[in-house]
C-alpha cells in the first residue's frame, strides 16, 4: 500500500507519486436526491482528502467522467415508502449500477441513506429496518475495520478501531442467515460495531461490500469525521475527530495509484 | 399544472354582504369579541363577508396581532442605543431580525412557541413548530444552519408527561433531522405548572450574504403572486385564532383537527428550492405561510408593499376539494410559501419549481389600488384595505396590577424555612446532596433527548449540548461563526418578574460569552398565562420592562421574537416563562471554549462572588419550596465577566469554561468533570471565608455573574493579572485531576465519576425508557 499524507501536502506529494494527474485530478461524484442532507459534507470530505468533488443530480442520465461515486446520507423522498426504495429508480442510479458492475468496477460508497439505496438497488445484499429501540439515534460510534482491502478502506489496517458519528432511524441491518454466512466467509463484512450495537444490526454489522470490493455501504457517517474540531470526541478527550478521512484518501489512492 | 374542479357554494360576496346587513355571523366561534366584530363592521362600512370574517378573525387573534402585548413590546424598539443599532441590518417587525457578522455575512435568528398544538398532539405540534420557524428564516433569504429547542413539561412522574415528552422530542427530531439542520442545544425543565400546558419553543438560525437579504413585501404593479410548496388542506384551520387564544379545560371537545400536520421532506425541498430562487434573484418579495395561512401572507405582503393585490382563490391547489373559501384563507397547512415575481422571471421561476418537483400556482398580481381583492370564480368575496387586516388590529391596554400574593411569596425565604431545616452539612450528607442534585429532573443529563437529534449534519457544528452554547461555523475559509444559547427560569420570574426576565437574559448572555463568543443580539419567546388576568398581565409588563432595560444595559438589541399568552389550565397560569435567546459571534470557531476540563494539573478558578442566594434555586425546588427573592441581578458584573471570558478564549488563556446557574457550583463542578470524564480536587475554604458563606451555600447558591474556568499553568499569571486589572473577583479553587476518576471537594465525601455519571444519566431513561 502506498501511503498518502492527510490534509495539506497531499496534492503536491500525490502529483509526484502518481504523475501529472495528481490527487486533485481525481473526480469523485456526490449524488443529490430530493431530501439528501449530507451531500455538502461528503463533498467537503473529498476536498479535504485532496480530491475534487463533482456534484451529480439524481435526474441526470449521464455519470460524466467521475472516477468514483458517493451516495450520501439523508432522507431521500422523505423515506416515506421504505428508505431508498424510490431513489433506486432515479435515472442516474441505473448508470451507477452499470458502472459498478462493469469491468472498470467504479468505486461506489453509500453512507446511511446511501447504503439503503445500494441495498434497494441490489448492489449490496440485505436490508435496513427500523432501529430495534424504535428511536432515532445520534452518537459517536466505535467501529472495527474488518476488511482493509476494499476501494474505500485501503488506508486503514485490518482490525483498526475508528470512531465516526452514527445517526439514523432505520439502521438495523438484516439479511437471512445464508447471506450473512456468505458475507462473513467472503470477507465482505467491512465494518462492525464495537462495544455497543446501536440499532440491533445482525452480527453487529455496520458496513459491507460487494464481492469485488469496489462497492461499500455503511450506516455510520465517515464524512462527519474529517476535520479537526468538527468530529467526534472520545470520552477521555483524546482527539478522534478525523478518523473518517481514511475512506476518502483510500479511494483517491485507489484511483490515482491504480490497483493496489 | 392541475386545474381543480371548483364546486358551487353559496358564495357570500361583497355585494351580497352589502345587501344583507343583518345576517348572523359566527364571529364568537371564530374567537372574536363583540367590540372587535363591531370594529370590523366600522372599518368596512358594512358587515364582513364570510371570507373577510375568517381573515380578520385569524389576523386579529392574540397570536397574530399581539393585541395584549403590543403596548408593552414597543419598549424593545424604544430602548435602543447607537451601540445596539450598529450591527442591526433588519430589526423587529420582519419575519426575523438580521444582524451583521462582518466580512459581508449576515445572520438571522428567531425563537417561537408552539405550545398549544404540542399539548394536543405532541409529535405534530413540535414538528410543525420547527417547520414554521425554519420558514421564517428562509423568508429572510437565509440558509437555515441550526435549530434549538427549549422545552418545559409537567412533573416528571406524572403519567401524561411521558406522552408529551415522547411525542415532542420525536417530533422535533423527526422533522429537524429530516431537514438536515443540526440541533445544537436547548433546555429541558420539568415542573407541575406546565402539566396541562407544556412549553415547546423552537429556535432557528440562518446565514446569508448581505446582498441576499429578502423582505416580505409585494411591490411593482403587474408583478405576479404565486403560491408554492405543499397543497392547501384542512389541517390547522382556525389554529391561530381558536387554539392560541383559548386555554384548555375539560368541557370543550378535542381540538385535534386544528393542529397542523408536517411533511419535513416537502420543507427540505422547499428550502433548497427557495435558495435557488434567491441565487437567481427570481423573487421580489417572499413570505412564508404560517399562522393564518393565506390570510396572513396576502395581507402582509400587500400592506408592506405598494398596497394592493388581486387574488383568485380558486387557483389555490387543494388537498381537499371540499374546502370553503373561508377555510382556504384560514388553513395553516405547512410547507407553503408565497412570492412576488416579475413577469420576465416567470419562466425561470417555473424552471426552478420543476427541477425540485415543487407544485405552484399563480394566484394573481400586485396592484396599486390600496385594496386586497380576493375573488372566487371572478366574484369578489374580499375587498379590504390590507393594513386593517395585517397591522391595524385591536390594541388593548389590559389592566394590570401587582398581585396581592406577591408580597407574601417574596417574604417566604427558603433560608430558615421548614424545608430548609435539614440542610446538609456533614461530608456524607453533602455528597448525597450533590448526587441528588445532579440526578434531579431539571439537572440530570439531557442526553436521552439530545441523542435523538442529529448534531453533525452540515459539518459546521463546532460545539453543541451539553456545552454552554451551541456553536456553528459560518465561513469555512475564515472560521467565522456564531454561538447561541437559550435560557429562562420560570421560578425566578414567578418570584420577581422584572428581575426574572433579566436573569434569563443574563444567563443566556453568560452562556454565549462562556463559549468565547461576543454577544450581539437577542430573540425572545414570552410564554405567559391569560392577559385578561391582571396578575398575569403585570408579570408580562414587568418582564418586558425588565428585559428591555437589561438589553440596553448589556448593549444588545432584541431583533425579533414571539409572545405566547393564555398558557394556563383553567384559571391557573404557568410560571411566567420568558425564554431568551442570545446570539454571539466568534471570529474563529476553533477558539470556542468547551465546558469540560481535560488536562491534568490545570488550575481551576471561580470567577465572581457567592452570596446566600437559595430562594428559587434548584435545591429549594427539590425540597418543595418556592418563595423569597431570586438571585440579585448585576448586569455590570455580567458584562465584566463576559469580557474576561471572551478575552481569555481569544488569547488562549483558558481551556475550559462553564457558567454557574441553576444548581450553582455543585452542578457546574460535576458537569465539567463528566464532560470528558476528567475529575478535579477542589477546596472551598478560602471562598467560604472571603464571601462569608458555609460549604453548603458555596455549593448550592445560585448567585449570578459567576463561572468556573480551567487555566493552563503557563497562562496562570497572565490570567490572574487580567482579572486583577479588571477588578473582577477570582479565586483558585482547585486543580484538574486526570488520573483519579473522581471529584474531590474538601468537606464532602469522595464522589466517583462513575457513580456521578450513573446518577446524572440514569434519570431520563428511568422515566422514559
Amino acid at each position: 500500500m502506498t501511503s498518502i499524507p492527510l490534509i495539506g501536502e497531499a496534492i503536491a506529494v500525490a502529483a509526484d507519486a502518481y504523475g501529472a494527474r495528481g490527487l486533485a485530478g481525481a473526480k469523485i461524484g456526490v449524488v443529490t436526491f430530493p431530501g439528501t442532507l449530507d451531500d455538502r459534507d461528503a463533498a467537503r470530505a473529498v476536498r479535504l482528502a485532496g480530491g475534487t468533488a463533482v456534484p451529480l443530480w439524481h435526474a441526470d442520465s449521464e455519470l460524466g467522467d467521475v472516477d468514483a461515486v458517493i451516495i450520501p446520507g439523508g432522507f431521500s423522498y422523505g423515506d416515506y415508502l421504505r428508505a431508498g426504495a424510490i431513489s433506486r429508480f432515479a435515472p442516474l442510479m441505473s448508470k451507477i449500477i452499470d458502472a459498478a458492475n462493469s469491468d472498470a468496477k467504479l468505486p461506489v460508497l453509500g453512507i446511511c441513506n446511501g447504503f439503503q439505496i445500494l441495498t434497494e438497488s441490489h448492489l449490496l445484499p440485505g436490508s435496513m429496518i427500523k432501529n430495534d429501540h424504535l428511536k432515532f439515534i445520534c452518537r459517536d460510534q466505535t467501529l472495527r475495520v474488518e476488511n482493509a482491502n476494499t476501494a474505500w478502506t485501503v488506508d486503514y489496517t485490518d482490525g483498526q478501531e475508528i470512531i465516526v458519528p452514527l445517526k439514523n432511524q432505520d439502521g438495523q441491518y438484516i439479511a437471512d442467515e445464508k447471506t450473512l454466512d456468505a458475507l462473513e466467509a467472503e470477507g465482505r463484512v467491512v465494518f462492525r460495531y464495537v462495544g455497543f450495537n446501536p440499532n440491533g444490526s445482525r452480527r453487529d454489522i455496520a458496513g459491507i461490500s460487494n464481492a469485488a470490493g469496489n462497492v461499500v455501504g455503511l450506516m455510520p457517517h465517515p464524512e462527519h469525521a474529517v476535520e479537526t474540531g468538527f468530529g467526534p470526541e472520545s470520552l477521555n478527550g483524546e482527539p478522534r475527530d478525523t478518523d473518517g478521512l481514511g475512506f476518502f484518501t483510500s479511494v483517491l489512492t485507489k484511483i490515482v495509484g491504480g490497483d493496489k | 399544472m392541475t386545474t381543480e374542479t371548483t364546486k358551487k357554494f353559496n358564495i357570500d360576496t361583497v355585494e351580497h354582504a352589502a345587501k344583507t346587513p343583518d345576517t348572523e355571523l359566527p364571529w364568537a366561534e371564530l374567537g372574536l369579541k363583540q367590540n372587535e366584530f363591531d370594529e370590523i363592521v366600522k372599518v368596512l362600512g358594512r358587515r364582513p363577508t364570510g371570507a373577510e370574517l375568517a381573515m380578520y378573525s385569524v389576523m386579529w387573534s392574540e397570536h397574530c396581532s399581539y393585541k395584549s402585548s403590543k403596548n408593552h413590546l414597543r419598549q424593545f424598539g424604544e430602548k435602543v442605543t447607537e451601540e445596539m443599532k450598529k450591527d442591526m441590518l433588519v430589526g423587529i417587525g420582519e419575519n426575523a431580525g438580521v444582524t451583521n457578522l462582518g466580512d459581508g455575512w449576515a445572520v438571522t435568528f428567531k425563537i417561537e412557541s408552539h405550545n398549544s398544538p404540542s399539548f394536543v398532539e405532541p409529535y405534530q405540534g413540535a414538528a410543525t413548530g420547527i417547520g414554521g420557524i425554519v420558514r421564517d428564516i428562509i423568508s429572510m433569504g437565509a440558509r437555515p444552519v441550526a435549530v434549538m429547542d427549549p422545552l418545559r413539561f409537567g412533573a416528571i412522574d406524572h403519567p401524561d408527561t411521558a406522552r408529551v415528552m415522547h411525542g415532542a422530542v420525536a417530533g422535533i427530531g423527526g422533522y429537524g433531522n429530516c431537514l438536515g439542520l443540526p440541533n445544537i442545544g436547548g433546555e429541558m425543565v420539568f415542573d407541575s405548572v406546565y402539566q396541562g400546558n407544556p412549553l415547546v419553543n423552537a429556535l432557528a438560525v440562518g446565514v446569508m450574504r448581505h446582498e441576499d437579504i429578502r423582505l416580505a413585501n409585494a411591490s411593482g404593479k403587474g408583478n405576479k403572486v404565486v403560491l408554492f410548496g405543499a397543497r392547501t388542506g384542512g389541517d390547522g384551520i382556525g389554529g391561530a385564532s381558536v387554539l392560541a387564544s383559548e386555554s384548555f379545560d375539560d368541557t370543550k371537545p378535542s381540538k385535534r383537527p386544528a393542529v397542523q400536520v408536517g411533511d419535513p421532506f416537502a420543507e427540505k425541498v422547499l428550502i433548497e428550492c427557495c435558495l435557488e430562487l434567491f441565487k437567481g434573484s427570481l423573487v421580489e418579495g417572499i413570505q412564508d405561510l404560517g399562522a393564518a395561512g393565506i390570510s396572513c401572507a396576502t395581507s402582509e405582503l400587500a400592506s408592506n408593499g405598494d398596497g394592493g393585490m388581486q387574488v383568485e382563490l380558486t387557483s389555490v391547489l387543494l388537498r381537499d376539494p371540499t374546502l370553503t373559501p373561508g377555510e382556504i384563507l384560514m388553513s395553516e397547512s405547512q410547507e407553503r410559501m408565497m412570492a412576488v415575481v416579475t413577469p420576465e422571471n416567470i419562466e425561470a421561476f417555473e424552471a426552478v419549481m420543476d427541477k425540485w418537483a415543487v407544485e405552484y400556482s399563480w394566484l394573481g398580481e400586485v396592484t396599486d389600488t390600496g385594496r386586497l381583492i380576493i375573488t372566487w370564480e371572478g366574484e369578489v368575496i374580499v375587498d379590504v384595505d390590507p393594513r386593517t387586516v395585517a397591522h391595524d388590529g385591536p390594541v388593548y391596554d389590559r389592566p394590570f396590577a401587582r398581585p396581592e400574593w406577591q408580597d407574601s411569596v417574596q417574604a417566604n425565604s427558603f433560608t430558615g424555612s421548614v424545608e430548609d431545616a435539614g440542610r446538609p452539612s456533614a461530608p456524607t450528607e453533602l455528597a448525597a446532596a450533590v448526587t441528588e442534585l445532579v440526578a434531579s429532573p431539571n439537572m440530570c443529563s439531557k442526553s436521552w433527548i439530545t441523542k435523538q437529534y442529529d448534531r453533525y449534519v452540515g459539518g459546521n457544528t463546532a460545539m453543541a449540548f451539553p456545552d454552554d452554547a451551541g456553536v456553528v461555523r459560518v465561513d469555512e475559509e475564515t472560521g467565522l461563526g456564531v454561538a447561541l444559547a437559550t435560557d429562562a427560569n420560570g421560578r425566578y420570574t414567578y418570584l420577581e418578574p422584572y428581575q426574572g426576565a433579566q436573569l434569563a437574559l443574563a444567563e443566556a448572555y453568560r452562556n454565549v460569552a462562556t463559549s468565547g463568543a461576543v454577544p450581539m443580539a437577542v430573540s425572545d419567546c414570552l410564554n405567559f398565562g391569560s392577559p385578561e388576568d391582571p396578575d398575569v398581565m403585570w408579570q408580562l409588563a414587568e418582564a418586558i420592562r425588565g428585559l428591555s432595560d437589561a438589553c440596553m444595559e448589556l448593549g444588545i438589541p432584541v431583533t425579533g421574537g414571539n409572545v405566547s399568552l393564555y398558557n394556563q389550565t383553567g384559571t391557573t397560569p404557568i410560571h411566567p416563562s420568558p425564554v431568551v435567546a442570545v446570539l454571539g459571534k466568534l471570529d474563529d470557531v476553533a477558539r470556542r471554549t468547551p465546558s469540560g476540563w481535560r488536562e491534568d494539573g490545570q488550575a481551576i478558578y471561580l470567577l465572581g462572588t457567592t452570596a446566600a442566594e437559595l430562594d428559587g434555586s434548584e435545591w429549594s425546588n427539590l425540597r418543595g419550596h418556592l418563595g423569597g427573592l431570586p438571585p440579585k441581578v448585576d448586569l455590570a458584573a455580567e458584562r465584566a465577566l463576559g469580557e474576561i471570558l471572551i478575552n481569555a478564549s481569544r488569547d488562549g488563556m483558558v481551556d475550559a469554561a462553564h457558567d454557574l446557574s441553576e444548581g450553582g457550583l455543585a452542578a457546574a463542578l460535576v458537569e465539567s468533570s463528566l464532560r470528558y470524564g476528567v475529575g478535579a480536587r477542589i477546596a472551598l475554604e478560602e471562598l467560604m471565608e472571603r464571601d462569608g458563606v458555609d460549604l453548603f451555600t458555596a455549593l448550592f447558591s445560585e448567585s449570578q455573574a459567576r463561572a468556573i474556568v480551567s487555566v493552563p499553568r503557563s497562562e496562570e499569571v497572565r490570567f490572574k493579572d487580567m482579572c486583577t486589572a479588571r477588578g473582577f473577583a477570582h479565586l483558585r479553587i482547585g486543580v484538574v485531576d486526570a488520573a483519579g476518576g473522581k471529584l474531590e471537594i474538601n468537606g464532602v465525601d469522595e464522589l466517583s465519576l462513575d457513580a456521578l455519571r450513573e446518577a446524572h444519566e440514569g434519570t431520563l431513561p428511568k422515566y422514559f425508557g
